[in-house]
């Protein structure tokens, strides 16, 4: 079971009950369990909506969409059965926080998707888990079996006239089932392929009918938000970017873990304070701050503060909070060699660009890290590169591209001198995996 | 027809599934967990296991492989008793993902989905688990490892050997 | 929908809000290109080459998916747009086959025009292409994975438009692949196949050379051939076909059949038959001599001359010794208008009798007196794609008339046509049914009967009293409804759903029949009773006053060969129709009869003739052929074979040694306006360049006895209802003709006429004789008899 952890400059929203055995129902109520549902169903929709926005609350999946605003482009009416969809396909390499939440506790994401539910006039919710994380399915189950067996789902909630029921889902293997539409697919028993957008989620989503699909971060955030108040969530953190995040920090750090903080939090302290700095005293080399699809930042970059648009101005993003951290004895042409093996394995393969963009760069890094390259390689990769992003069919085309770039740019001294020094390497990646990817 | 005359199932299975294709909007929509759990049972997606859910749900075999060919987790061939598999993304590769990968096919010499000759385990390197913060990991059979070195490897294989290991299906 | 305007490339644009951007710009003559856009399939948006700029919009819009808007303004063709569009070339021809100059596809692949105008040449692809051994998935369909550029269009071809869903996505990313669903693990050889109804028309959406045509593949260069747009001989929708042709020593040879004119009847369909099943013009077994019985009764080959001479000599021996009465006439169902017409004329002017009849495959003369007096009550196979209501009853559309059924799943899936059904059997369109009647055995007539209103024979229609009820209101409340009848409906009954369906306004009615000129043998006159046109022998007209013929009905087919029996028939000349084997005829029937076959097989009825001339087939030909629904479309000559002759030729050529009087047969010579256009050769259709310069000169334009158009003049002032376009037809495109007998009303009077109708039952992959002579229809039914057909039938529960 992941080791939990702990530093004063945490501010406890989410993962407040972290620790304290809430996945049972009992303890959960013990702690505030289920009352904000309660709340919700006492003052209506269009408040829990008002409050969503105050909240700042933007989504935690790594689009960082408004999430009161999202809720509320829902129609009112709709012919179709309306769904509240929680996605805890919690894919992106450097990415473990739905992974607590799930372990720790499940009723806040089951309240929340009660309190989505009712935001937007839905019936049904499910809560969609990556396929890798069974034993999380089963506490998400047994919870939800609870929530039943105390009548908090099922008919009538609560006294409130109103029916809603949860539905519990696995995937089965798949980065780009994150993608919403993709996940919507998945759940309809298809290829996690994404959707042609518009018409969006909020209008034609899950069987067709409006859906509301958040993070499940995002949605376990609701209870919280809703017996706090929106205005002191969003005090919580900077400014546009209300409240806190789970930030998991990872790589060569003396105390990897997944800590919460609040939005605008220094990298830099993130680093080198909460998770106790470089491991073994080295140096510190790069960062990928969001998750593995995020640009790299270098040491020299890392003065930045942990939000949407601080990020965006660093020419990076918050992504999906997974703070992957490198020390200087890291060689950005195996990591960047890794990062695009990834994507090139998980590209869903419905979009020319993406499909054979991430191969080709995959096959040429490799021959470069096997000693086999030249610096018209470099050229070409981030030719590649530069010709995926924005022209996919969805975001993992960029999401390969973005971070491909950032390492030719940021690093291609590093590159040239690699290629200059080896003419032949000791391959992490196998013939094998090169060319039998076909199954 | 949620129910099958000869089921290729335990009569649990068949029983869940009899139930998991009623609880959807559309049946089909129990197609992913049926796989999941049929490979869980029968230890892969055998033709019987693609015809069988195939006619549980109403669907065409060949869409249960257009769909079954598209997630990793689904295979159609035999895994070990217990399938070992190694994460080498990103942040366990920098915690020493690829020693304990190289590790495992050196002490059950086998490779990249591999299996033992004697059935008892097989081995994947597989992409991130979900598990960055406490790396290097790997799952065998649901259950994860985590902090790995390759003496705690070891320890885990014996006790998987000993039948003392957890099985979360 | 409302018109909006917008401004593309500078240029304003006006189309219906909602349309396609793509679509919209392709009407304003803007080409925005796409590999996995296709008109009517499902939107991908996954081959990104129709990217556009369209103003205030972040990033480049695909074209295929973007509803045009009031006020939008976009760019298809900038840098920023060329240079994306290269980017994708380049990445697709990275890991693509460089085999161009081998491929089916060379010289008109969509990847090498798209390479060409984006300049995406220069490659620097330095890694292993991944390489994968061609696969063999039906006799017809081939697979080059490689040249795969996955837009899917097979795919949706397949589920979508021909409702069989036999291709498949498997894998992901770069090993993404399209996939049969036979795979190869359930396979007996270990290979994978594709189990289906063997269309091609995945191969024809394909846009590159992934998917390839077991008849044409590795045979030729696109730019080798000439390719000749003609119809289809063998079903009753006659499909434009476009077949191309290569020289060979003793002739031309058809080398391929597609549907590269999508311009014709058919649209964007053709079957198989349309597509594979060309090659019986090349069999070994073809007869290329005369071929006449000797003593010993073997046949033996002699010249055209001595045999032609034979045939006449005896025909007039028989006429003038015997009486025309005593020789019968059996025409065809793949002879041209112009040949049945011819035919019946000359049995009915030269041998002097009406001892003619056909294979009949519907009762197309109850159907012309049912809806005698009527206007615009026939419906064109172009309605069954427009039509907001269509009632089925009867007939397999899916293996009769597949260009039929394509329509209907297409007006159903695109326009949401309803479709009702009533059949004795669960035929496969009824998964687009809004209602599916299954009906009882047999049930037709009581059907008819029960809509019009007679509820006594409820339970003769329909086991399923409460269906029966709710179809019969369901149809009654719809208007504009096109009835489509099978050849099951014939006689009285056709006659009393017809009423039926006359009490709905504006309903259209169709008759489906099976072969390509089933429709036009009998529009023509190929019938014992009927003159053409279904004009009543013995009743006055222009046409009983020309011919003088005899006023008393003839023989019909099954009367002729008991007559024969009977020693009462001195001889049979049977053009391109196989009856012996069709009606199980007793060979020694014939023993007494002079027998005369134009065939070009040694089929059952040739077999025991006494004279055989090979005879050209419908590829081989120029003319007019009629489909079912009494469109009339232009044939053109493909195919040539040294030693054979049209039917027209070799009835002219009898008549002629017979000693008639061949202007009074056919009026050759200057016509009237039969020097429109050249009949003979490629350029058949345009205009007769000889003929040109022969009036340029201040010559007399000619034509030959041989030429068929030169009774077309003749077929359209005689035969009501063919008043012909005459441009029309020339052009290449069909017109859709209605029987006109306004003086056959009396229904009541007409006594009762034999039902002599014998339905084809050909299968997707049979075509009646001749289909017994096409090598890939007969691997096709190989094929077929391999596999369990278990397969096709699971897609019932598919559609759900």
């Amino acid at each position: 079971m992941p080791s939990l952890v702990s530093h004063p400059d945490e501010v406890k929203v989410v993962s407040r009950r972290f620790g304290m055995g809430a996945a049972e129902i009992d303890k959960y109520i013990e702690l505030d369990g289920y009352k904000a549902v309660q709340q919700a169903i006492a003052n209506g929709p269009a408040w829990i909506i008002d409050t969503m926005k105050a909240s700042g609350l933007r989504g935690r999946g790594g689009a960082g969409f408004p999430t009161g605003m999202k809720w509320s482009f829902v129609p009112k009416t709709s012919e179709k059965p309306k769904y509240v969809l929680v996605n805890g396909d919690e894919s992106e390499p450097g990415t473990c926080k739905d992974h607590v939440i799930f372990l720790h506790d499940p009723h806040a994401v089951i309240e929340g998707t009660m309190i989505a539910g009712l935001a937007i006039g839905s019936k049904m919710g499910f809560i969609y888990l990556r396929g890798e994380y069974r034993y999380l399915l089963k506490i998400v189950e047994k919870a939800v079996a609870d929530a039943y067996a105390k009548g908090f789902l099922g008919k009538n909630i609560f006294g409130s006239g109103v029916d809603f029921d949860i539905i519990t889902q696995t995937g089965a293997g798949a980065y780009e089932v994150g993608e919403e539409s993709a996940l919507m697919e998945s759940l309809e028993g298809k290829r996690g392929v994404p959707r042609i957008k518009p018409p969006f989620p909020a209008v034609v989503g899950l069987y067709g009918g409006p859906t509301v699909i958040n993070n499940a971060e995002t949605i376990a955030n609701a209870p919280h938000i809703l017996l706090m108040g929106g205005e002191a969530y969003a005090k919580l953190g900077s400014e546009r970017n209300g409240g806190t995040r789970l930030f998991g920090i990872s790589g060569h750090v003396e105390r990897p873990g997944v800590y919460e903080l609040p939005m605008g939090y220094s990298l830099r302290k993130a680093i080198y304070e909460v998770a106790g700095g470089i491991k073994d005293g080295k140096k510190l080399k790069a960062v990928v701050p969001g998750g593995s699809s995020c640009p790299v930042l270098t040491a020299d970059e890392i003065d930045v503060g942990l939000d949407f648009d601080q990020m965006g101005k660093a020419g990076t993003m918050l992504g999906s909070g997974g703070i992957v951290v490198l020390d200087e004895s890291v060689s950005i042409v195996e990591f960047a060699l890794r990062v695009i093996s990834f994507y090139q394995h998980e590209s869903c393969g419905w979009c020319i660009p993406c499909r054979e963009g991430t191969d080709w760069i995959k096959k040429t890094l490799t021959r470069v890290y096997n000693g086999g390259g030249s610096k018209k390689d470099v050229d070409n990769v981030q030719y590649l590169a530069e010709n995926m992003m924005g022209r996919t069919f969805c975001p993992l085309g960029d999401a390969a591209a973005m971070p491909t770039l950032g390492f030719v740019k940021k690093f291609r001294k590093e590159f040239e001198d690699y290629i200059e020094g080896h003419k032949a390497g000791t391959p992490i990646i196998t013939v094998e995996q090169l060319v039998g990817a076909g199954h | 027809m949620s129910t099958v005359a000869n089921t290729i199932f335990s009569p649990e299975l068949a029983a869940r599934f009899d139930h998991l294709v009623t609880i959807y909007p559309l049946r089909r929509s129990a197609l992913i967990p049926m796989l999941l759990y049929a490979q869980d049972e029968v230890g892969y997606i055998s033709e019987a296991v693609v015809s069988e859910i195939a006619q549980r749900i109403g669907i065409l075999e060949l869409d249960v492989r257009n769909v079954l060919s598209y997630y990793s987790m689904l295979r159609t061939k035999p895994a070990g008793k217990y399938n070992v598999q190694v994460c080498t993304n990103i942040s366990c590769m920098l915690r020493g993902g690829y020693e304990i990968l190289d590790h495992c096919k050196h002490k059950l010499g086998i490779g990249h989905k591999g299996v033992t000759p004697d059935g008892v385990f097989s081995l994947e390197e597989v992409e991130c688990i979900g598990a960055c913060c406490w790396a290097p990991a790997m799952q065998v059979n649901y259950d994860f490892h985590d902090d790995l070195t390759p003496g705690k490897v070891d320890v885990l294989f014996q006790m998987y050997r000993d039948g003392q290991g957890k099985d979360v299906k | 929908m409302a018109d909006v305007t917008f401004i593309v490339d500078g240029k304003q644009i006006t189309a219906p809000a909602g349309t396609l951007l793509i679509e919209a710009c392709k009407t304003a003559g803007i080409e925005i290109p796409a590999f996995c856009y296709y008109p009517g399939l499902s939107l991908q948006a996954a081959c990104r080459m129709c990217v556009v700029r369209i103003e205030k919009m972040p990033k480049l819009q695909t074209a295929c998916t973007t509803p045009v808007a009031e006020g939008m303004v976009v760019a298809t063709e900038t840098p920023e747009i060329a240079q994306a569009r290269k980017a994708t070339l380049q990445l697709l021809l990275g890991n693509h086959p460089l085999d161009c100059p081998v491929c089916d596809a060379g010289g008109e692949c969509e990847l090498q025009d798209m390479t060409f105008k984006y300049g995406a040449a220069d490659s620097f692809y330095a890694e292993p292409k991944n390489h994968r051994e061609e696969q063999k998935w039906s006799p017809v369909v081939y697979f080059d994975r490689p040249r795969c550029i996955l837009c899917y269009r097979c795919v949706r071809m397949c589920g979508e438009g021909m409702d069989v869903f036999a291709l498949g996505i498997q894998n992901r990313g770069s090993s993404a692949v399209i996939a049969p669903n036979v795979p190869a693990q359930l396979s007996p050889d270990d290979l994978a196949h594709v189990d289906c109804e063997q269309c091609g028309m995945c191969i024809d959406a394909c846009p590159v050379g992934a998917l390839t045509s077991g008849t044409y593949r590795y045979k030729t260069r696109p730019w080798e051939m000439n390719h000749v747009a003609t119809v289809c001989t063998h079903c009753g929708d006659g499909c434009k076909t476009t077949l191309g042709v290569r020289s060979t020593s003793d002739g031309s040879e058809i080398v391929r059949g597609d549907n590269r004119d999508k311009s014709g009847i058919n649209g964007d369909f053709l079957c198989n038959k349309g597509r594979y099943a060309f090659d019986f013009a090349n069999h070994e077994d073809r007869i290329t001599q005369p071929l006449v019985r000797q003593l010993n009764g073997e046949l033996k080959p002699v010249s055209w001359e001595v045999a032609l001479d034979l045939v006449g000599k005896k025909f007039r021996e028989l006429r003038d010794t015997r009486g025309g009465n005593s020789i019968g006439v059996l025409g065809g169902n793949r002879l041209t208008n112009e040949e049945a017409y011819l035919l019946q004329k000359f049995t009915r002017t030269v041998l002097g009798t009406n001892n003619i009849d056909h294979h009949r495959t519907a009762d197309y003369v109850a159907f012309a007196q049912a809806l005698a007096g009527q206007k615009d009550r026939t419906a064109s196979l172009r309605d069954t794609l427009t039509a907001k209501a269509i009632l089925l009853v009867g007939g397999d559309p899916t293996v009769q008339a597949p260009a039929t059924a394509w329509n209907l799943r297409t007006n159903v899936r695109l326009n949401r046509a309803k479709l009702y059904i009533a059949n004795s059997a669960e035929i496969k369109l009824r998964r687009q049914a809004k209602a599916f009647l299954h009906l009882a055995p047999f049930g037709y007539g009581a059907l008819a009967g029960y809509l019009g209103g007679d509820d006594t024979i409820a339970t003769s229609a329909a086991p399923d009293a409460t269906a029966l009820a709710s179809f019969r209101e369901a149809v009654k409340a719809e208007e504009d409804l096109l009835i489509l009848i099978g050849s099951e409906l014939r006689g009285a009954e056709l006659k009393k759903l017809i009423a039926f369906g006359l009490t709905i306004p504006g309903a259209k009615f169709a008759l489906i029949s099976d072969y390509a000129n089933s429709r036009g043998a009998a529009d023509m006159g190929l019938l014992p009773d009927m003159l053409p046109g279904y004009q009543a022998v013995g009743r006055a007209s222009d046409l009983a006053t020309e011919y003088a013929a005899p006023s008393a009905p003839g023989l019909d087919l099954l009367q002729m060969f008991d007559a024969a029996g009977k020693g009462e028939l001195s001889a049979l000349y049977v053009v391109n129709s196989n009856p012996v084997a069709k009606y199980g005829v007793d060979a020694a029937a014939l023993k007494d009869t002079f027998v005369v076959v134009q065939d070009m097989f040694l089929t059952e009825t040739a077999a025991l003739a006494d004279v055989i001339l090979p005879a050209a087939n419908l590829y081989e030909k120029a003319g007019s052929v009629t489909n079912s629904y009494g469109d009339l479309q232009q044939v053109k000559k493909a195919g040539d074979r040294a030693g054979v002759r049209t039917d027209f030729e070799m009835i002219v050529r009898i008549a002629d040694k017979m000693g008639a009087n061949m202007r009074a047969l056919v009026p050759f010579g200057k016509g009237l306006r039969a020097d429109m256009g050249q009949t003979r050769g490629a350029q058949s259709g345009e205009a007769d360049r000889h003929a040109v310069w022969l009036t340029a000169q201040n010559l007399e334009p000619r034509l030959s006895p041989f030429e068929q158009l030169a009774i077309l003049d003749e077929v359209q002032r005689l035969v009501p209802g063919y008043n012909i376009l005459r441009l029309q037809l020339l052009s290449g495109n069909d017109q859709h003709l209605e029987p006109a007998v306004a003086e056959l009303v009396q229904i009541g009077v007409q006594t009762a006429r034999r039902d002599l109708v014998q339905p084809a039952a050909d299968s997707l992959f049979t075509s009646g004789t001749l289909g017994r002579y096409s090598t890939m229809l007969s691997d096709l039914q190989h094929n077929e008899s391999l596999r369990p057909s278990s397969l096709l039938t699971q897609i019932q529960t598919a559609a759900d």
